[in-house]
């Protein structure tokens, strides 16, 4: 007997097609790999502007009050003092301080909430939330009439302006309500690239035009997940079922300083015992000493040749010419400076911990 | 796909080009269209010995890592040096700059073992349905 898992597609799909991009699936989506080739789609993003169908992603709004909603009790970061118009990134977790997902919460009103997640966790974090949320809370998931297109890239912010005048105004980490081609949508000067950039949250079934209408500017070019993940492990952002998971603590992987320790929610408890006793492991970001490139998967060996971590994320860094890693190794491998080897027994290779980011020269604060 | 009339091909997308006793060995288009941009070429020893269909080269894109198996055995004489500062030779020419390594051949008979290019385009095209 063979199950065959059916894959939810974008409202973009015809049009990755016709742009000859490879499909993968990814999260429970049928998703664009790439178009013409990580090393050209990381140029264009690195030096001018890139398009990303994000579509796949998870949007839920919650209405109420941020703490008799329940929702301040769910997530990981203060609720209570956000201005609105503006986001913020942490995380949710479970009664054993594992973390079910990782999110950014947009306060569109006082008493209103948005919340992005990752798409292969929609529906375990649409549950999470029902089963917590407090019967003053509205939930509603507007994952299926969202597409979320992803402007990326040093120009990005000039290319945007001819379409919406207003977005100049625009600072990092917040957002506002604009007039796109004619529809009302949501944009935020946010992204995961580490470049300057905007998520457009568009109406599902006008976003076909939207995307048209951008990529008529030949500075951008589409760009698909292989690069995104590249981008990403570059920054040393964290993807979850990589640096996080449902059995990984967020202090192992450095998200301190998106928990409020001041207030109480899910998973406190066991964090702050985690505090208190300090962790064994930590994620070390690491830097080849050649072209060969830690993958997910290989061990992480110290310089006596014990084992002591394993390699979550790995790719070549197009920007460092060589191979890039993050993987949690026990402490204190994760020091900056110290060597280590990764791979299997049979093949290893140099590297050293690096201070992060791998790349320092983006311009997301531009 | 892009193949090249007089070499010989393997089932892992492979060829060898034979000139006498000497064997010029690279990845097919369809293979190097697969990996995707080649980032790192790891050679064999020279003087190293492969057995037919052996593992003796690995080949690293951006985001995966590959086994290149010897169409042929025999011995290492010379590696592409060139592809170690511009390893994507073999995405832009697979079957002429981008060629991978050089070997003494052991034995002629073991190219019986291997596929023509009508045969590897008839291969290929039996992989896509």
């Amino acid at each position: 007997m063979s199950t065959e898992v059916v894959l939810h597609n974008t409202p973009l799909l015809e049009e990755h097609i016709a742009l000859g991009a490879k499909m993968v699936g990814f999260g429970g989506w049928n998703m664009p790999l790439q178009y013409e080739g990580i090393l050209t789609e990381w140029d264009y993003n690195r030096r001018t502007c890139s398009l990303f169908d994000c579509s796949h992603m998870g949007e839920f709004i919650i209405k109420g009050d941020a703490v008799e909603s329940g929702l301040d009790g769910i997530v990981t970061q203060r609720l209570t003092d956000i201005p609105p118009k503006t986001c913020r990134y942490g995380a949710m977790l479970n009664a054993q301080g594992g973390v079910i997902d990782d999110l950014i919460v947009y306060r569109k009103a006082p008493q209103e909430w948005m919340i992005v997640v990752n798409a292969a966790n929609s529906e375990k974090n649409a549950k999470h939330f029902k089963d917590h949320l407090t019967s003053k809370a509205v939930f509603q998931d507007i994952s299926f009439e969202t597409a979320k297109l992803d402007l990326q890239g040093p120009l990005s912010r000039d290319i945007l302006k001819t379409l919406v005048p207003g977005i100049a105004k625009l600072e990092y980490y917040t957002f506002d309500e604009f007039t796109l081609l004619k529809e009302k949508c949501l944009i935020s000067r946010t992204g995961y690239t580490g470049e300057l950039g905007y998520e457009i949250y568009y109406p599902w079934e006008k976003s076909k035009e939207l995307w048209q209408a951008i990529l008529k500017n030949d500075k951008v070019k589409p760009t698909g997940l292989g690069v995104r993940d590249v981008l990403r492990i570059e920054m040393c952002y964290s993807l979850y079922g990589h640096e996080l998971d449902e059995t990984i603590s967020p202090l192992e992987v450095g998200l301190d300083k998106f928990i409020d320790f001041d207030k109480d929610f899910i998973g406190k408890e066991v964090l702050l015992k985690q505090k208190a006793q300090g962790s064994r492991r930590a994620i070390g970001c690491f830097t080849s000493e050649s072209r060969r490139s830690p993958r997910a998967g290989h061990k992480i060996f110290n310089e006596a040749g014990r084992i002591v971590g394993e390699v979550t994320s790995g790719t070549f860094s197009p920007a460092l010419q060589s191979g890039i890693g993050l993987g949690f190794v026990e402490k204190p491998t994760n020091t900056i400076g110290q060597k280590l080897f990764f791979g299997d027994e049979k093949t290893k290779a140099a590297a050293a911990v690096v201070k992060r980011p791998f790349y320092k020269s983006g311009s997301l604060k531009h | 796909m892009e193949i090249m009339d007089h070499y010989l091909y393997t089932k892992e997308h492979e060829w060898i080009n034979i000139e006498d006793n000497i064997g010029t060995i690279g990845i097919t288009d369809y293979a190097q269209s697969a990996l995707g941009d080649i980032t790192y070429v790891e050679f064999p020893q020279q003087d190293q010995e492969v057995d037919q269909f052996e593992q003796f080269v690995s080949v690293e894109s951006v985001k995966a890592a590959s086994d290149i198996f010897s169409p042929m055995s025999g011995k290492v004489i010379e590696v592409n040096q060139k592809l170690e500062d511009n390893p994507a030779l073999v995405n832009k020419d697979c079957y002429i700059k981008g060629w991978i390594a050089k070997i003494e051949i052991k034995d002629m008979d073991e190219s019986n073992n291997l596929m023509s290019a009508e045969e590897y385009r008839n291969y290929l095209e039996s992989l896509e349905h």
